[in-house]
């Protein structure tokens, strides 16, 4: 048999396998003129029935987002984005309001079950309560009375506004100030919805609390705000996860999720992210620019970010912790696979301030095709964060020949007592691995997801059990032709 | 007739190192391949199992009667031939259960058989590590990552004993071993022994089949068989060694 060629062209069908999500909800959407201005903005905050000092904030964001320019530092290349092109609001027609599952839209429903996860099914089996958002606004909040019972307020952003004004004006902006970045003001100005997370003092969260986005409505910017507090000693697993439906255009989505734990409270955030990379051919998929950072305020507190991103054109995502409280713990497992003409650049910053603080990072790479995956980390111990630690361990897996990766590791130290580690090693899956599998009885697609579903394990096993189920699939889907 | 290699010629990339080789193996035979370094008998294996990069320009492999030459290695495998690695290979983060399951159930999925329960998986593994005294827990192993000589060797024949081929080709499984191992690994293949199923043995030195007892023993030199004769041949060469072969046969 003519071996060689045979290698490449399964390596070919296996790395140019098409979207398996591409499918979008017809839903009516109630959405704002294409554009950007003041007069959106305020449109936005009318819409949402917003108090005066959210407005402000908006237009503060707007008017210092108009003195700054887009980054270019990442190694990424996009054709330049017409903000003025975009329709910055959307929402499903609501009926009524809706008390019970019967009540949402059957399609909204059918769009749930065509990705595999009925909300019925989970809020039954899996202990997961779900705040599901379709194009900004939240549909469907469950599980809110075994919430109610921890007095955890688990919400939208917009139910938040109005239910606990006094909860998100102390903490929004406070550790993703509006000032931060580009796409951060940006966000600032014209989010529409998100979710909104609070752990009182003392409470460890009974069940993964849950979200999931979609993009839908074509031509629809996406801007989500999360914001999770967790008071002294509060403990709760978030997770987010994401598809989206098939698109030609470029979608932009610019999302912020803000974390803040206190004395010893503990967060974990996981996200599975699988939005439209585009096609074979490097057309369309998601723009995806987000703002990820946790504060670990109080002291003993901890912050864990796990990342799976398989989706989406662009990622530039830097999950980050600021380890300000002493004794405090940040960690940071990313698994980011890279296929046809995606293109990632993803990391860390972990920001050692206290006294005794240590972060932990994994990063695993995978890339295919003709992609590019880059990781951007970086690890700074302040002056008065005496023995702080640091581990990094960053990972590339390169398949086929026409795809990069690359490792951008900055480390400043200002304190003598730190302790810096970083390990980087590159790898391509290697024929006598493959062969190895094969011999076995394993064929050549299965026996890929087989070698890096190993490689990514350290990273998949710090995820909640239903999610790493989910994220081995994905891993598989977005390497293989096909699945099943 | 299990395997019957006619006339092949092997080359990798210009270099044509088997040369026109043949073997007929019968099912309930034991056949060990001879030689001296160097004489094309891992490229054989290699051929055999449908490694990449190993051409067949000429000849033809049967197995059950069937013209294999363009099969796929899995395909192969799933068919019944398995091969015990000389080096066998490392999966990090790969767990030998998982992999083990992964292998069995891609070659029940070829024969439309069902799935493996998990207790029936469980216990089949069970039973074979006991066949080549495997102690550890291999669920919290990766493939061979970490694995010493010895175990590794044993671990190819405990995926032997769990995949049950119909043939099995040891590839220089007894190089690296100490006695103890080879003993087991001796053990393990002559458990598995039956009247449905063969074996090829590859080995540079005889002390493996004082424990394995061939039917046939092939002197191979420079891509070929030179010659063919019962258990005494092996015995005769380790007394004589390989030079009087590099002599009449060599060029």
């Amino acid at each position: 048999m003519t071996d060689e060629k045979n290698e490449k062209q399964v390596l070919h069908e296996v790395t140019s396998g098409e979207y398996k999500y591409g499918f979008f909800t017809n839903i009516e959407a109630d959405q704002a003129p294409k554009g950007l201005s003041e007069d959106i903005i305020r449109f936005i905050s009318a819409k949402k029935n917003e108090p005066e000092w959210l407005l402000e904030f908006r237009l503060k964001a707007y008017r210092h987002w108009l003195t700054i320019e887009e980054p270019d530092w990442a190694l990424l290349h996009h054709p330049p984005i017409d903000y003025q092109d975009i329709i910055y609001y959307s929402a499903p027609k609501k009926k009524k309001e809706l008390s019970s599952l019967d009540e949402v839209d059957p399609e909204l429903l059918d769009t749930f079950n065509k990705l595999g996860i009925s909300l019925e099914e989970q809020k039954h089996l899996a202990g997961v309560a779900v705040d599901a958002v379709v194009d900004s606004v939240s549909v469907k909040t469950t599980f809110q009375d075994t919430l109610k019972k921890h007095d955890i307020i688990f919400c939208s952003f917009s139910e938040a506004v109005q239910d606990h004004p006094d909860l998100v004006k102390k903490y929004l902006g406070s550790v993703v100030p509006y000032t931060d970045n580009y796409f951060a003001a940006l966000n600032s100005a014209v989010f529409t919805d998100g979710s909104f997370c609070f752990i009182p003092k003392g409470v460890r969260c009974p069940i993964e609390l849950s979200t999931y986005f979609r993009i839908n409505a074509a031509n629809t910017g996406q801007f989500e705000r999360t914001l999770i507090v967790a008071e002294e000693g509060g403990y709760v697993s978030y997770l987010e996860g994401c598809t989206a439906p098939m698109r030609d255009e470029n979608q932009l989505h610019a999302a912020i999720v803000e974390l803040i734990a206190l004395d010893n409270a503990e967060i974990k955030y996981s996200t599975v992210q699988n939005w439209y990379p585009g096609d074979k051919n490097g057309k369309g998929g998601i723009y995806n620019f987000v703002t990820k950072r946790g504060l670990c305020k109080g002291n003993s507190s901890k912050i864990s970010w796990t990342q799976v991103e398989t989706g989406s054109a662009i990622t530039w995502k830097y999950p980050s912790c600021i380890l300000l409280g002493d004794n405090s713990v940040g960690e940071f497992y990313s698994v980011a696979v890279t296929n046809n003409f995606q293109q990632a650049d993803t990391g860390t910053k972990m920001q050692h301030l206290g006294k005794n603080t240590r972060s932990t990072i994994i990063s695993k790479g995978i890339s295919a095709g003709q992609s590019n995956n880059s990781y951007r980390g970086m690890v700074r111990v302040g002056k008065r964060a005496e023995n702080a630690r640091n581990f990094s361990q960053c990972d590339s897996l390169l398949l086929g020949d026409k795809c990069g990766a690359h490792t951008f590791p900055y480390i400043k130290t200002n304190n003598p007592t730190a302790i810096v580690e970083h390990e980087a090693t590159t790898s391509k899956i290697s024929d006598d691995q493959l062969f190895y599998c094969q011999q076995r009885g394993i064929d050549m697609e299965k026996s890929i997801g087989l070698i890096v579903n190993g490689y990514a394990k350290d990273v998949l096993n710090k995820l909640p059990m239903e999610f790493a189920v989910e994220a081995q699939k994905l891993l598989a889907i977005t390497l293989e032709g096909s699945v099943g | 007739m299990l395997l019957n290699i006619k006339d092949l010629h092997v080359s990798i990339g210009d270099k044509e190192i088997i040369k026109g080789f043949n073997l007929s193996v019968n099912k309930g035979e034991v056949h060990a391949i001879m030689g001296p370094n160097g004489t094309g008998k891992s490229t054989l294996a290699a051929a055999i199992t449908g490694r990449e990069g190993y051409d067949i320009t000429k000849g033809e492999i049967f197995f059950k009667d069937e013209l294999i030459n363009d099969w796929e290695p899995d395909k192969r495998a799933s068919e019944g031939i398995f091969l015990s690695f000389q080096y066998p290979i490392e999966i990090p983060g790969v767990s030998m259960t998982n992999f083990m399951r992964t292998a069995l159930n891609a070659q029940r999925e070829y024969h439309n058989l069902p799935p493996i329960a998990a207790g029936e998986f469980l216990k089949k593994m069970e039973e074979k590590k006991k066949l080549v005294d495997i102690q550890s827990k291999l669920t919290n192993r990766s493939v061979n990552e970490g694995f010493s000589g010895g175990e590794k060797k044993k671990n190819e024949i405990f995926q032997m004993a769990m995949l049950e081929p119909s043939l099995a080709i040891l590839d220089e499984t007894d190089s690296g071993l100490d006695i103890d191992a080879l003993k087991v690994v001796a053990k393990g293949v002559n458990q598995l022994k039956s009247e449905d199923n063969a074996f090829v043995i590859i080995t540079h030195y005889q002390r493996l089949l004082d424990y394995i007892v061939p039917d046939f023993v092939h002197v191979m030199y420079d891509g070929r068989i030179v010659k063919s004769g019962g258990k005494g041949l092996a015995v005769e060469l380790e007394s004589s060694g390989y030079e009087w072969i590099k002599e009449q046969f060599g060029a």
